[in-house]
């Protein structure tokens, strides 16, 4: 009978297990379509609604509301960037209480696999996401200014930034009980951290208690280090440090979420003991 | 010979709670041991230490010689697992979810391939194996369940309640399917609510209430101790029930009882269906007329009830299994 299993080192391994369970997800995304479909309208309707509602009340240039669009298509970036965590928190919580975690916990894969994989996957379909915003952004007058080099990090610095919510996503969906909770839970610290940010105003209109929390707001850096790599409008910038080192301070930021989040999750998902006591 | 299975005083709390109260359980390769017991007994727990899943407070446990908590990788490559709910990706179709756990056993592409046909095969889900597992009824999602769990062609197999919630005749085809691993020599530890399941199924039985050990043997072990046969009459005419009763002291291996006013006599008996045909004889030339006559095997129903004072508890709905025997179900 062909089952003996191949020997392979353990890191071989985590890499193999993880495409795998890559190739799960990503081949789920499209037997539902819809999901993949939501992910995206919802931040276009976010560019529509600011672009064309709420942006001629904001002067953030010279040049009015088309200034106020260059401005705030790196701000929706860094937003969409953050809510995808909801989507992995749901996935992650799905999978623990119907009863398939353990049948991965009781295969002799790299456990940090299951968790690896769908954060990967994850990925590809916030990459999918990041380009059809950029289009949508390129349609009501957002442009790239700095040059391909620019634009390419500024990209890097978005993908990463996403990949290293989606591991926050995985741990926070590893403690909720159902994915009602989980679908509700996985937004609600969003909200304050994305609106509490430079994304759709600038700093400098809000209380001065406000100022220093969002300034340092990750979701703040990532937006405002966007916008210096694209050329794009970053009024008031002032001489803080966040506001002097953007890029920097933001690729610092997704790495320490990666390095904290990622083994808080494994270890979670190693020790987790799903279902009930009978 | 190194037990397959092999747990001695295994703890476990949920807090508060004290979910196994240290269980012993020795399995010997090949055999199937069946683990009875009421919802929270501790069933599921037993079966979540033994596979890797969940940590013993105390107490240890071996697999094919392996200790769980030890070398849980080395445990993971001989077991199967199919837990109380469909384990599988309902997005997926039934090969895809196959190929995907036979990958993750780290079978290569082609051999992970391979086994999956041959598993769709044999579960006969090869006309639906490229279907999403979201059309599928309860009994194939059962299947592919059990297939997934065979994936490794597993030496020691776990099966947490796998007809919980089938209808009789998909109960009946998982059994056959269990059966049949049995015969080719793959040990099963198996955890049921359905007295009948055991029964049918499993060498050993394993008694577990509030996270004990309360009896073990086989069935008919089990039984015994309980009591043997028991014939029971119902005379024609209830007046005859004294004499009648008087009339078969002879046959009774214990204290008869009789019932005046229904007519009803219960004799416990040693000799099983020779006793019957004795005690026919007897009344026939005490021209007794009887209404009803039947040999009694106690069931494991009545072993639980005298073991833990409670009868099964939960009985959601009372199914017949189609065995036509007697059995509960009831759900978690």
């Amino acid at each position: 009978m062909t089952t003996q299993p191949t020997r392979r080192p353990a890191l071989g391994w985590l890499f193999t297990d993880t495409l795998s369970v890559a190739k799960r997800h990503i081949l789920k995304i499209t037997r539902v379509p819809e999901s993949l479909f939501f992910s995206l309208i919802q931040p276009v309707m976010f560019v529509l609604l600011f672009a064309f509602v709420f942006g001629g009340a904001i002067n953030v240039g010279p040049n009015g509301a088309q200034s106020y669009r260059e401005y705030l298509i790196p701000g929706i970036f860094a937003q969409t960037v953050m809510f995808a965590v909801a989507g992995i928190t749901v996935g992650i919580t799905e999978d623990s209480t119907k009863g398939i975690m353990d049948r991965f916990r009781s295969l002799p894969m790299r456990p940090g696999a299951v968790l690896a994989g769908h954060t990967l996957a994850s990925l590809m379909q916030n990459v999918l996401v990041l380009v059809m915003l950029s289009i949508t952004g390129l349609a009501v007058g957002w442009r790239i200014h700095n040059g391909a080099a620019d634009a390419l990090a500024a990209y890097l610095l978005l993908a990463t930034f996403a990949y290293a919510m989606t591991w926050v996503g995985a741990w926070i969906g590893l403690h909720m009980p159902n994915s009602e909770v989980a679908g509700t839970a996985g937004l609600a610290w969003i909200f304050p951290l994305t609106f509490a940010s430079n994304i759709f105003t600038p700093i400098s209109t809000m209380p001065g208690w406000l100022q220093p929390i969002a300034l340092w707001n990750p979701v703040s850096c990532l937006a405002l280090a966007c916008r210096e790599l694209f050329g794009n409008p970053t009024p008031g910038l002032g001489t803080s440090f966040p506001e002097q080192h953007a890029v920097a301070l933001a690729f610092g930021y997704a790495l320490v979420i990666v390095a904290v989040f990622a083994p808080l999750a494994v270890r979670r998902f190693k020790s987790r003991s799903t279902g009930g006591a009978a | 010979m190194t037990l397959a299975i092999q747990a001695r005083g295994l703890v476990k709390h949920f807090g508060e709670v004290k979910a196994l109260n240290g269980i012993d359980l020795d399995v010997e390769q090949g055999k199937v041991v069946g683990l009875l017991g009421p919802n929270g007994s501790g069933k599921t727990t037993t079966v979540r230490i033994l596979s890797t899943l969940l940590r013993p407070d105390s107490g240890t446990a071996t697999i094919g010689g392996h200790d769980v908590v030890q070398d849980p990788d080395a445990v993971r490559q001989l077991i199967g697992l199919t837990g109380q709910y469909a384990a599988v990706d309902q997005y997926l179709t039934g090969r895809e979810n196959l190929e995907l756990f036979g990958r993750l056993f780290h079978l290569s592409k082609k051999d992970a391939s391979a086994r999956a046909d041959e598993l769709l095969h044999r579960f006969d889900l090869t006309e639906a194996a490229d279907r999403g597992i979201k059309g599928y009824s309860g009994g194939m999602r059962r299947r592919l369940d059990l297939a997934a769990s065979l994936i490794g062609n597993p030496s020691v197999l776990f099966l947490d309640e796998p007809t919980t919630g089938l209808d009789p005749r998909s109960r009946q085809g998982m059994w056959e399917v269990i059966e049949d691993l049995v015969s080719e020599g793959t040990t099963v530890l198996l955890t049921t609510q359905y007295l009948e399941e055991a029964d049918q199924l499993a060498s050993k039985i394993v008694v577990l209430d509030h996270g004990s050990v309360i009896a073990q043997g086989t069935a008919d072990e089990l039984k015994t101790q309980v009591g043997g046969d028991r014939i029971e009459i119902d005379v024609v005419d209830s007046v005859d029930a004294q004499r009648a009763g008087d009339a078969l002291a002879s046959l009774a291996s214990g204290a008869i009882t009789t019932d005046a006013t229904t007519g009803k006599i219960v004799i416990p008996v040693t000799g099983g269906s020779t006793a019957i045909v004795s005690a026919v004889r007897v009344l026939d030339e005490q021209s007794i007329g009887i209404a009803d006559i039947a040999l009694r095997r106690p069931t494991l129903d009545d072993v639980f009830l005298s073991l833990t004072g409670h009868a099964t508890e939960q009985p959601v709905e009372s199914a017949t299994p189609s065995t036509g025997r007697r059995g509960r179900r009831g759900r978690n």
